[in-house]
């Protein structure tokens, strides 16, 4: 079998300190993107347990799966959550799910759960599109700007890099970093034309390492277009898959001369964990209204 | 709420812009709107405002253009519409 370079490692999680038959109340927020799906189980809006797998072809399949994952040896069921929250590009599609809200609104709340309410600018880089959101201390959306036209600046686009350049995806933010001298970024408008600008490269002699910055600097400088529009205001906090990419995170830092925080949990899991927290929310407000 | 809706592309920046604290969620934009670019939407925080169709999002450049002559007065209907003056479009 050939080397699957754009793989990425599936994982989940359980706090193991924690036991969720004490808790009061039980969410869950699933979060099927277009690459990606987490399920965040939260007790008492605290973070439980949450698994991060690829989304197959099927939404309510990969939607249910991860979920069965995130549970796994923890004897939870579907029967025992309170609410579940559905959200990111197959929201609409998850049969159990009790409500589908937009990634936008819970990455926003996730952010200001994972990095505390002082996030005020939230870029979530994610599998097939791109969002730049501003927030009040609160987690709520004050704006924000979608660019889903095309993958580049996406994480689809750097699982294509990683293929052309035989380089694993973990790697690729590491290797990019290694060059004397930053190379001229390629296209940043498509990932096809980026992707033939690199083979122009590598077919010159171009080391790896050299195509790989100028494509790490194209993302970002793509994204830095797309969070000047918006307007960036500290804190920062960048989420999804890509914020784990060091030669994207680093170059935006550079050019826009703000440091992003530090997240305490994987940053792709922010929109589940939104989607938890408005679970939970929800099921509050049901339980007052009754 | 800004909800910008739109793309960047090779050509330019196409977005639309929807202030939902000015909205007063009237729906006289949706209305006006020749090419049914908008539509009303209940929005996460249970707010009655428009937004830019799903459908149309990738493509409000083309659909926009004949309410926008590149010579000439500009009179876009959605914008002139809005009362609160909700809406703005970039380009």
């Amino acid at each position: 079998m050939t080397t699957e370079y754009w793989r990425w490692k599936e994982y989940r999680w359980t706090a193991e300190d924690k036991d969720w038959k004490k808790a009061d109340i039980l969410t869950a927020g699933v979060d099927v993107g277009s690459v990606s799906t987490q399920a965040v189980i939260m007790t008492d809006g605290d973070l439980y347990a949450y698994s991060n797998m690829r989304t197959g072809s099927n939404s309510p399949d990969s939607a249910k799966k991860a979920l069965d994952w995130a549970f796994d040896d923890t004897e939870l069921k579907m029967e025992n959550l309170h609410f579940i929250v559905g959200t990111g590009y197959g929201r609409i599609n998850i049969p159990f799910a009790n409500k589908a809200i937009t990634e936008i609104a819970c990455h926003a709340r996730g952010a200001n759960f994972m990095y505390g309410p002082t996030v005020r600018t939230v870029l979530d880089m994610g599998g097939q599109d791109c969002k730049a959101i501003r927030c009040d201390e609160r987690g709520k959306v004050t704006a924000f700007l979608m660019n889903d036209k095309c993958a580049a600046g996406t994480g689809r686009g750097m699982e294509v890099f990683a293929d052309l350049l035989q380089v694993h995806i973990e790697e690729v933010g590491d290797i990019s970093l290694t060059v004397e001298k930053e190379p001229p970024p390629v296209s940043s408008t498509c990932v096809i034309f980026a992707k033939s600008e690199a083979s122009a490269l590598l077919r010159k002699g171009v080391p790896k390492n050299e195509v790989l910055a100028s494509y790490c600097s194209a993302m970002a400088h793509r994204v830095f277009s797309l969070l000047e529009r918006l307007g960036v205001e500290k804190e920062f906090a960048i989420t999804g898959g890509i914020s784990k990419n060091k030669g994207i995170v680093q170059r935006l830092e550079k050019e826009l001369g703000i440091k992003p925080l530090t997240p305490k949990h994987d940053p792709q899991i922010a929109g589940g964990v939104g989607a938890a927290l408005f679970a939970k929310s929800l099921i509050e407000k049901q339980r007052k209204g009754k | 709420m800004l909800a910008n809706y739109g793309y960047k592309d090779g050509s330019g920046e196409y977005f639309i812009t929807i202030d939902t604290d000015k909205c007063d969620g009237c729906g006289e934009c949706v209305k006006v709107c020749p090419a049914g670019v908008l539509e009303m939407i209940t929005n996460d925080y249970d707010e009655v405002v428009p937004a830019v169709t799903e459908e149309q999002r990738k493509k409000i450049k083309y659909s926009c253009a004949p309410c926008k002559p590149v010579s000439g007065p500009r009179n876009v209907p959605c914008i002139a519409a809005c009362k609160p003056a909700a809406i703005t479009h970039s380009w």
